[in-house]
């Protein structure tokens, strides 16, 4: 175990090496930072002054490897944009997309496993089908649509909630948790159910899946038969067999809201850092966009190492290591 | 333990009747016994060929922009153009006519889409299985250029072919699979690594059948529940995604609609009243996926191994 | 700062407002405006932006501010005198500072050498200052500029310079305070009627009253801002009550804004033009395949495609009414307009095919329209209408809608033969969009920077040239009309129509909209 993790540890490293690589061709051969930064009103001489003064008349390799040495220092460099160091405007707004990303998910599996195990265990009663149409529905309808109807019906018209922003925060050291404030949870509750409708609906339908795939097995008709509750049955011997595909997908679509939640948190002016990301590839501001996606990179990996361990702990039969 | 379908099980799963019945035979009657799977049928039958014969059926070429007039823009369901012709439902904001660029427009997101996911899925789950199958070091590297892959956003992928590679509708359809074989990847890593260790694999391997013909016929059909699950949203997801692209400009040009493209130009219309420009759009994406969820759903329940006999 | 703590700061202090009965001029409310942008930072020189501009602004002055129609007002300068080359300024006495230290021309003399060492700057204040020789303090009260030769546009470019605090702003760098420190409101000290509070970027800015101000006493206690970037989102706060004012709703919202009740909606005429260019330099045009010459470099066809748009119907259907139509670079009656040419050519469909017939094209050619997406008030919108006009008179256009940066990547490597811009003239006058859009470019003199069409009259040029260094104001504006009137009549570039500005808030609340599009919260007011 141990050594699996240290090897991902290494692991990492090189990746986000790669990234950051890639990134730095990337941003290259889509345009120039320069237009997108400097006033339009700039003359030649001013443009180029500006490209001095960052660094970007040097070859691509050259600015790459400057970035490098910084970077093994902590040092990401500076946003073009804002000037402001792009590690630190990341991790500000980090908390905030973490929050948002975490309640939704945890609603998503609270509420979608629950449901996908009953409608897979008699698929054809008039209740599992209702929850699979709604399940269609809840994927079907644009991320953004459901935001928008959200805040017409309960920030406008009722006004019981706030149309956005985030809410109050409690200081943790250096963090701030919106979480653990009653208005915090106001502002929350909007966004997080927009993303949740549709994570909800993929992990009812995979879960029903897995429901349906496991039921006819032996250690079911065993479980029954040794005569233990149907509580039993299905709230251990079932859950833990059919974990295995919704820790995957869950895993996966956690990772996916953390790293590109954008169009909740511009729909509800959610200081995140998924709005971060979009604009600074837009304004080809290349040290934010660096700085992000080898911390994504990072973060997911590790992610999908807990998703990893959790296999092995869901079911002993998996092994990670090379087979014999 | 686990009933696999291996070549000696499938003669002796079908009851002998009246002498031995074909599989397909017996597959058609299990998928028409449902009448919700029949429904779904009939309606992707329908989308489909709607879609393929738009030229013909509908009232107006919406990729003519010549033919467009903008005072005609916006005007609601049954509204009159200025020479007279009805628009059932509408026109959008550039004065296309809502029926025909929905005609239109699902050809391209249903090409599209179905390209895109097919691809991906095709993709994603031959390296997932190499991966868990091979584990140590080929899942590692394999698994590591997925998560990488994951990391990067879709725009970010899009921009830098539109850069290399210029525009076009088969661009879009690279731009997707990229963005989306690693999701596949990594739900096919998990379940496999499930069933490699189950001792059906071990008896396949005792045979000496070859790698590739044990990932193929043993392990990937155990694997499929979730995959198909994850592909069908996937197909959604996809469409959705090649109206974003083609909003940065890769892709379908912005003068020849996709129905995803449709229904993002309309939001912007929902709340000032001019609904329909992306309600009617945005029901025949829903009935279409509707229609094809339907028919997945059932047609995986009459292909699961464990449901026959 | 502990965002918690200020809230309850700001909260108590306006309990205790309230307790005691605010009756009288001063508001106990603050203001909460939705933003479209955040500003990328607080430091006054860093980046020349209008988010950034706005907001500083509101926390400082200039020796001379503009007003709502972009003419200078005397701000920290009382008056000045010019000779020749050399201006001298007298400043307004008894002005303080926020935090109650004095003005005095030090501090002029201090942020005017400050601009060119903000290191790292995307878009440098340096650009306005580039007329300026040398900037000294005579005595405290008074400032002497010398300029490198005649500055019609001094005053004008000095507005964009807020005066910062020599006392609060010097530092151990060589531009004194960072732009880091003065990101968190260290040094961050200006005249404005408010003063910075605290900045949580993507959440929320707070300023609030500076009560050492020397005009009129401003109207609320604190200023809120917040950014909204999606359009609806801010429309739906402003309804919900969330916010107080609101920039750039959604045009196909506004009539419906228009007839509700509990709103107010402010229209102003912007001095932002968007307009076509078109390629009129190379023999072959990229742009325009099969034919082996470039058609555009013929008055004729350029007439016809300008011809072909109609204009008011791109006024009234896609931009919502929020715009007017164009005939000219700039709105009459702004510095360098004529009142001849106001009228807006009609469309006339039959004229331009004839003219394409006779400059021998009658069966039209295939043109590719270039335009950015999301980069000006529905740019692709406006860009597919001009496309479908011009399909109509023969000119088989297809719209190339690209993300900005990849648009700024092919419009200045000359990919587009026609392309859809804009452009905001920040000093409200003439020559402004004539040496950037228009004049022959010629980097050296750092003129034409935004020519892509690379349209050359040499005619036109001198006489742009030479209201560059005319300082009376009635011959200079001929000049500029004469110019300008050269360039339209020669269709050397397709205006089509001006932004309006638009700004909607709660029906208690007035807002004068600027022709440069700035928010400039401290001129919100309750209505009469």
């Amino acid at each position: 175990m141990l050594a699996t993790i240290i090897r991902r540890l290494l692991q990492t490293v090189v990746v986000m090496v790669v990234m950051s690589a890639l990134v730095f061709a990337g941003i290259y051969l889509v345009g120039d930072p320069i237009s997108m930064l400097a006033s339009p009103e700039a003359t030649e001489a001013q443009r180029e002054a500006i490209r001095q003064s960052l660094g970007l008349d040097l070859p691509l390799w050259q600015q790459y490897l400057i970035f490098m040495g910084q970077a093994v220092q902590g040092d990401f460099g500076n946003s073009f944009l804002t000037g402001e160091p792009a590690m630190r405007l990341i991790l500000q707004r980090m908390p905030a997309t973490l929050e948002l990303a975490s309640v939704a998910m945890l609603l998503s599996v609270l509420v979608g496993v629950p449901l996908g195990i009953l409608a897979g265990l008699k698929p054809k009663a008039p209740r599992s089908r209702a929850i699979m149409t709604g399940s269609v529905l809840g994927f079907s309808l644009p991320n953004f649509w459901v935001g928008m109807m959200l805040i017409m019906v309960f920030a406008v018209m009722l006004g019981w909630l706030p149309a956005s922003g985030r809410g109050d925060t409690v200081q943790l050291g250096p963090i701030g948790l919106s979480v653990l404030t009653l208005d915090g949870w106001a502002s929350l509750l909007l966004p997080a159910l927009t993303i949740a409708l549709a994570k909800c609906s993929l992990i009812i339908r995979v879960t029903r899946a897995a429901t349906r795939e496991s039921l006819p097995m032996d250690y079911i008709k065993f479980a029954r038969a040794k005569g233990l509750s149907e509580k039993r049955v299905l709230g251990v011997h079932l859950l833990k067999n059919i974990l295995i595909p919704v820790v995957t997908v869950a895993g996966l679509e956690y990772g996916q809201v953390i790293a590109f939640a954008v169009v909740t948190e511009t729909v509800f002016s959610w200081p995140g850092m998924g709005k971060l990301l979009i604009d600074s590839i837009i304004n080809l501001d290349r040290p934010v966009v660096v700085a992000y996606l080898m911390l994504v990179v990072f973060l997911l990996v590790m992610l999908n190492l807990v998703v990893d361990i959790l296999y092995t702990v869901l079911d002993p039969r998996v092994r990670l290591e090379a087979r014999q | 333990m686990s009933a696999v379908r291996t070549e000696t099980d499938v003669t002796a799963v079908a009851p002998p009747a009246a002498g031995v019945e074909s599989p397909w035979r017996r597959l058609a009657c299990d998928f028409f016994a449902s009448k919700l799977a029949v429904l779904g049928l009939v309606l992707l039958v329908l989308i489909i060929g709607a879609a393929l014969l738009a030229p013909w059926i509908a009232p107006q070429n919406p990729y003519d922009i010549g033919s467009l007039d903008i005072m005609d823009s916006k005007l609601p369901p049954g509204g009159e153009s200025m020479a007279g012709a009805v628009y059932l439902l509408g026109t959008d904001g550039q004065a296309r006519d809502v029926l025909s660029a929905i005609l239109y427009g699902l050809r391209t997101s249903l090409m599209v889409g179905f390209l895109s996911v097919v691809a991906a899925f095709a993709i994603g789950a031959a390296v997932g299985l190499v991966a868990a199958y091979f584990g140590g070091r080929v899942d590692a590297l394999l698994m590591r250029i997925v998560d990488i892959q994951l990391s990067f956003p879709a725009i970010l992928v899009a921009l830098i072919l539109l850069a290399i590679l210029g525009k076009g509708v088969d661009k879009v359809i690279i731009a997707l699979v990229v963005v989306q074989w690693a999701y596949f990847a990594r739900a096919a890593r998990g379940a496999a690594l499930v069933e490699r260790g189950k001792e059906y694999i071990e008896a396949a391997r005792c045979l000496s059948l070859g790698a590739g013909r044990i990932m193929l016929r043993h392990v990937l059909p155990n694997c499929m529940p979730p995959l198909i699950v994850i592909a069908t949203i996937d197909l959604a997801h996809a469409i959705a995604l090649e109206a974003t692209l083609s909003f940065l400009g890769v892709g379908v040009p912005v003068t020849e609609p996709s129905l995803g493209m449709l229904i993002a130009n309309g939001f912007e219309y929902l709340l000032s009243g001019q609904y329909w420009i992306s309600f009617f759009p945005g029901i025949a994406l829903a009935v279409a996926i509707i229609a094809i969820n339907l028919v997945g759903d059932h047609l995986r329940d009459v292909l699961n191994p464990r449901n026959i006999a | 700062m502990a965002f918690q703590f200020t809230r309850a700061l700001a909260c108590g202090a306006a309990a205790v407002a309230l307790a005691f009965g605010a009756a009288g001029a001063a508001q106990a409310r603050d203001l909460i405006v939705g933003l479209k942008t955040e500003p990328s930072s607080m430091d006054p020189q860093y980046h020349a932006l209008t988010p950034n501009i706005q907001i500083s602004n509101t926390m400082f002055d200039g020796l001379v501010n503009t007003d709502a129609k972009l003419n200078p007002q005397p701000a920290l300068a009382e008056s000045w005198t010019v000779d020749g080359n050399v201006w001298t300024f007298k400043l307004r006495p008894g002005v303080k500072f926020s935090d109650g230290s004095p003005v005095t021309a030090e501090d002029i003399v201090f942020t005017y050498a400050r601009a060119p060492k903000v290191p790292n700057s995307p878009s440098p204040f340096t650009l306005y200052l580039s007329a300026v020789e040398k900037t000294e303090a005579v005595d405290p009260q008074t400032v002497r500029i010398t300029t490198k030769g005649p500055a019609p546009l001094l005053l004008v470019n000095l507005a964009q310079m807020p005066i910062m605090s020599k006392k609060a702003a010097s530092g151990a760098a060589p531009e004194g305070k960072t732009t880091t420190e003065l990101n968190s409101g260290d040094g961050l000290v200006g005249t404005g009627p408010y003063k910075f509070v605290s900045w949580k970027r993507g959440a929320e800015l707070v300023l609030a009253r500076n009560d050492h101000y020397w005009g009129k006493k401003p109207a609320w206690d604190r200023i809120v801002y917040r950014p909204m970037t999606n359009a609806a989102s801010r429309v739906a706060a402003l309804l919900a009550g969330d916010v107080d004012m609101i920039e750039d709703p959604p045009t196909d919202d506004l009539a419906r804004l228009k007839q509700n009740k509990k709103l107010f909606v402010e229209e102003t005429p912007s001095a932002r033009v968007v307009y076509i260019g078109l390629d009129q330099y190379a023999d072959k045009s990229p742009g325009i395949p099969g034919l082996d010459k470039n058609p555009l470099k013929d008055k004729r066809v350029r007439e016809a495609l300008s011809l072909a748009i109609d204009r008011e119907a791109i006024v009234q259907r896609v931009m919502g009414g929020a715009a007017q139509a164009a005939a000219n670079l700039l709105p009459y009656p702004m510095f360098g307009t004529s009142k001849e040419r106001t009228a807006i050519p009609k469309a006339n469909v039959e004229k331009a095919k004839a003219l394409l017939k006779e400059a021998g094209y009658p069966d039209g050619f295939a043109i590719t329209l270039g335009s950015p997406s999301g980069r000006y008030i529905n740019d692709a919108k406006v860009a597919q209408a001009i496309a479908s006009m011009w399909t109509r008179i023969g000119v088989k256009t297809s719209v190339d809608a690209l993300a900005p940066p990849v648009f700024f990547k092919g419009r200045d490597s000359y990919q587009f033969s026609a392309y859809l811009a804009g452009w905001a003239a920040s000093t409200g006058e003439m020559s402004n969009p004539l040496n950037s859009l228009v004049v022959t470019p010629d980097p050296k003199r750092g003129v034409g920077t935004t020519n892509r069409g690379r349209y050359s009259n040499p005619e036109m040029d001198k006489l742009v040239a030479q209201a560059g260094t005319t300082m009376d104001d009635k011959a200079r504006s001929e000049l500029l009309q004469k110019a300008s009137g050269l360039v339209i009549d020669d269709y050397g570039i397709l205006p089509v129509h001006f932004e309006l500005s638009v700004w909607a808030m709660k029906s208690d609340l007035r807002y004068e909209g600027r022709a440069d599009q700035t928010t400039q919260a401290q001129n919100a007011v309750p209505a009469p």
